[in-house]
């Protein structure tokens, strides 16, 4: 007994020192864990203004994707593309353009996306008018020239995909009240998010600019459908068949779309039946 | 001052009492140079950094650590990157594992650095944690991976963030680097190399089964001068080989050497030379009991 008594507390002292000394790096290196996974947390966000090459994942894929070597950098032909530095709010080392200093220019080979090796930008996409590395919005419609009656249209002009991307859409110009508008309108399902309209608009700070798909778009409830739509697919009503419209109008008047009242000479005929003067004449006569 | 080396450089010359660290260095830097070619002189042999690089357009070489924590986040890589691991494990498990970090990594021309001043200055002591951190530090970074899902580490790893600074832009890496730098010198000895760093760590495990390595071959030659040790970045893995501790063999099997030479080029005994760890032969001499020093 004298032999092991002085060697039982000499045992569990080492073991003791060794728990604690693990438990001491362990809280130490989880405490810097901690720290890195909060810092990777706030670097998931991309901010609006930086766009990602053709091809990128999504956001939240991308960063585990990307393993920072910078080869898409290298092998974009107009040299738009950089690795986020340490001190810049994207995550370091990926790669990135800003649409306003230099937007892509849409090679047809995708260079960037055949130079990365892991498939953070997508092999898949072999189109580069399918890519989508952002949305065009028209952010500012108080400063934006063609909103004001002006017919800039440069936005329209310089789109690789125009008129299908952005298309320009006439209105009255209300002030004038004899002008037309020619209010630029971005098509989401056309815009690559190239950044050429951002790049190229005219004003100090531009009106147009590239931002986020997601930060972009607004959705609709999964539930939400829209009526004609469904039944042009059902080939007619779901519900109960369309009633003809009826208005509450003075008698002997009648209603058509287009015309205004027209007396009711020649009641509404059978269905297909044509009237006998044309429907001009009639309105005319009243 | 540290004296080490003095003996070897009487014995040797100053040129074979340096003959390892020159060429470390000559293929830091030219590793470094052929990353640079392309972006200062538009000369395009190497394309992109330590992490993946694409050689003359048809090698490929991916950093397996930075695939392994891609791969924990639930993403499959292209083939190319694969075909680059592959080729890396293979010239690692044969070279040694931590020769990277003695022959490729551009940190360790920092932390070198800073050892070198902190020795020329006489710095003793500092912060003391475990050699063994560095695998808690490793298997953090890949419990970060899996559990956020992107390479979080990469977000602050200076040995990635220093290579793709100085190829792509140098940016606030500076910082990054002085940290290092500051830490080598004044916090601890072999802070960041032999402490810290995860690469290093994972490098460290592939070196295990490596077959290139120094090995004490005329350990009997030894006088105990302890020049080997002061001058080794990892000198636990010196003691069993230099000392046959429990029967071992002359060869340094430990997967933490470094490959680096430093001891080879220190001795003046030419005690060490390197070699595959096949020659692990215990020497019918019997070992040195005599001048088994316990302070070793």
């Amino acid at each position: 007994m004298d032999s092991t008594t002085p060697k039982a507390p000499a045992a569990s002292k080492a073991r003791r020192q060794f728990l604690f000394e693990s438990a001491r790096v362990a809280c130490g290196v989880g405490l810097l864990g901690l720290g890195i996974g909060l810092y990777a947390k706030q670097a998931k966000a991309l901010p609006p203004l930086a766009v990602r090459p053709p091809g990128a994942l999504k956001e939240a894929d991308f960063l585990g994707a990307c393993i920072r070597c910078g080869l898409c950098v290298r092998d974009c032909p107009y040299d738009i593309l950089s690795l986020a530095r340490p001190e810049e709010p994207v995550a370091t080392g990926t790669p990135y353009f800003v649409a306003r200093q230099l937007p892509c220019e849409m090679c047809e080979d995708i260079p960037c996306i055949k130079a990365c090796p892991t498939g953070a930008l997508d092999h898949k996409l072999t189109d580069i008018n399918k890519a989508k590395m952002g949305l065009a919005v028209l952010v500012d419609q108080e400063n934006c020239l063609n909103f004001l009656g002006l017919r800039c249209d440069i936005c329209y002009r310089v789109c690789p995909v125009i008129d299908k991307a952005i298309t320009l859409e006439q209105q009255l110009n209300a002030r004038t009240g004899k002008h037309a508008l020619f209010i630029p309108v971005v098509h989401s399902d056309a815009c690559t998010g190239c950044g050429k309209c951002e790049k190229a608009c005219p004003l100090e700070v531009a009106a147009i600019k590239v931002y986020p798909t997601e930060l972009a778009k607004g959705e609709p409830g999964k539930h939400y459908r829209l009526g004609w739509v469904e039944q042009q697919k059902a080939g007619g009503s779901l519900v109960a068949p369309d009633a003809p419209h009826q208005y509450n109008l003075p008698e002997g008047l009648r209603y058509e779309s287009g015309k205004g009242l027209l007396p009711n000479e020649a009641p509404p005929a059978a269905p297909g039946a044509q009237p006998a003067v044309p429907r001009a004449l009639q309105g005319g006569k009243l | 001052m540290s004296t080490a080396g003095r003996d070897a450089i009487q014995a040797k010359g100053w040129l074979r009492a340096h003959k390892w660290l020159l060429l470390r260095r000559a293929s830091q830097l030219s590793i470094l140079a052929l990353f640079l070619l392309g972006p200062l002189a538009g000369v395009w042999i190497v394309k992109g950094n330590l992490s993946f690089s694409y050689t003359l357009d048809v090698l490929p070489l991916t950093d397996p650590f930075v695939l392994l924590q891609s791969l924990l986040t639930r993403h499959l890589p292209e083939t190319k990157a694969f075909v680059g691991v592959a080729v890396v494990l293979v010239f690692y498990a044969l070279v040694g594992g931590r020769v990277f970090c003695s022959w490729a990594c551009p940190v360790n021309m920092v932390t070198d650095a800073a050892a070198w001043l902190r020795s020329r200055l006489g710095i003793k002591g500092g912060a003391h944690i475990s050699r063994k951190t560095r695998y808690w530090i490793l298997a953090m970074t890949l419990v970060l991976a899996a559990a956020t899902g992107t390479l979080a580490w990469e977000l602050v790893n200076p040995v990635s963030i220093f290579h793709r600074g100085l190829i792509f832009g140098l940016g606030a890496a500076w910082a990054v680097i002085l940290a290092i730098f500051l830490l080598e010198l004044f916090v601890m000895q072999d802070g960041w190399c032999g402490r810290l760093c995860p690469m290093g760590a994972f490098y460290g495990l592939l070196g295990r089964v490596s077959l290139f390595r120094p090995a004490a071959i005329r350990r009997s030659a030894c006088n105990d001068c302890m020049d080997c040790f002061v001058v080794c970045p990892e000198p636990q893995v010196i003691r069993p080989a230099l000392k046959g501790v429990e029967g071992a063999g002359p060869v340094i099997l430990a997967g933490n050497c470094t490959n680096c030479g430093r001891c080879i080029d220190v001795c003046a005994k030419d005690v060490f030379a390197f070699g595959t760890r096949f020659g692990n032969k215990v020497e019918k001499v019997s070992p040195p009991a005599s001048t088994m020093s316990p302070a070793a």
